[in-house]
């Protein structure tokens, strides 16, 4: 007789426990190992969303749980997507959303080009550069505040140095405009490594035998780059574009730690507003239909971007 | 374009698909661009369509 473990285990269990067990399909012993998560995954997924939808349709408070909760329809749909200031939201998130991907694109793409290329310390350059996305949001939201700091700030230094406008005259976070696009600045700073590693995923799949061909048929780098690089790196950029717009759609810690959504409401994105709505009004009802709208949009975008990583696998 | 229409009459995955992805864009572009508040109030809608309907036309045959 052999002694392992499972002979052991097998000997231990009681005979009724070992007929029962004997007794269940293979079928049945996988839904067993299964059901935790199934289990796990309905309570704080599947139900919350479902409460969600439910609470709005009501004019539910959280903060007056002894109130009659009245049924209201779609009146908090009607009023959120009636309603200026959300418009208004929306825009500044998309005005976030559009120059944060433009910028990590480009920049990402241009890096991985020349990451691409061999020469000496690229290992130690790819390293370097792919930091600050290792970084927590919260670390980076906090520092970056430092360094838009009009009196000790070194980013407003900087600008003295090669401008000569007193770096005490603005404020990077402060009303003037620049609140928006120093939001997005951080994010770029942040995120384009991740883009850039992504292209350059897509730069190394390229196999060297086309771009041989292209030489041997004396083909410009020009028109290598176009022909070749470009249409064969584009899912994996796609995959990026989606990718970032899904996570800057909902972005929340970092522009909080930098601006609170301020000054007045110039970078107060769609996912800080509902925060606001949901536990500083204390608005249940309409906040989960604000919710609900945020969810189905990202939702919709997760669905193209599940396909497009699909085609990029198939490749 | 007349694969595309075939791929719809012929209940296609692929044309379906593509059909629910641009409404999901359409509805993204119209719930963030700045000049119409009609596009804005109808967004969701046209969003939840493209959504809903991606999900049931992932299960068609291809």
């Amino acid at each position: 007789m052999t002694n392992t473990p499972i002979d052991r285990l097998a000997r231990a269990t009681p005979p009724d426990m070992a007929k029962k067990v004997r007794g269940l399909s293979d079928r049945a012993i996988a839904w067993i190992f299964v059901a935790p998560t199934i289990f796990l995954l309905l309570a704080i997924n599947i139900f919350p969303l479902i409460w969600t939808v439910r609470l709005s349709f009501t004019n539910y408070a959280a903060n007056r749980p002894n109130r009659e909760v009245e049924f209201v329809g779609l009146r908090n749909y009607i009023r959120i997507l009636t309603d200026d200031g959300i418009w208004a939201n929306m825009q500044t998130t998309a005005h976030f959303l559009i120059w944060t991907i433009v910028l990590q694109v480009v920049i990402g793409f241009s890096l991985a080009w020349l990451i691409n290329r061999k020469f000496k310390g690229n290992d130690l350059l790819t390293t370097l550069i792919v930091l600050p996305m290792m970084l927590s949001p919260a670390v980076v939201g906090n520092f970056w505040t430092f360094l838009y700091q009009p009196q000790i700030g070194l980013i407003n230094y900087v600008v003295e140095l090669f401008t000569g406008i007193p770096a005490s005259s603005f404020s990077m976070l402060g009303p003037g405009g620049l609140a928006k696009w120093s939001i997005i600045i951080v994010d770029t700073w942040m995120w384009t490594p991740f883009v850039m590693l992504i292209c350059l995923a897509g730069l190394r799949s390229i196999p060297d035998y086309i771009y041989e061909a292209a030489e041997i048929d004396r083909a410009s780098k020009w028109r290598q780059f176009w022909t070749i690089t470009v249409p064969m790196v584009l899912p994996f950029l796609m995959l990026a574009v989606l990718f970032r717009g899904i996570e800057n759609f909902k972005m929340f810690d970092m522009v909080v730690l930098l601006t609170g959504g301020g000054p007045g409401n110039e970078t107060l994105l769609a996912s800080i507003d509902l925060k606001r709505e949901a536990f500083e009004k204390w608005r249940t009802g309409y906040s989960s239909a604000y919710a609900i709208i945020l969810f189905v949009t990202v939702f919709g975008l997760a669905s193209i971007y599940v396909k497009a990583l699909n085609k990029v696998k198939e490749r | 374009m007349s694969s595309f229409l075939t791929g719809l009459a012929r209940f296609r995955r692929g044309s379906w698909e593509a059909l629910a992805t641009a409404l999901i864009a359409l509805g993204v572009v119209m719930l963030m661009q700045p000049f119409f508040l009609w596009a804005y109030t109808w967004s969701f809608l046209v969003t939840l369509v493209g959504t809903v309907m991606f999900i049931v036309t992932s299960h068609f045959p291809d």
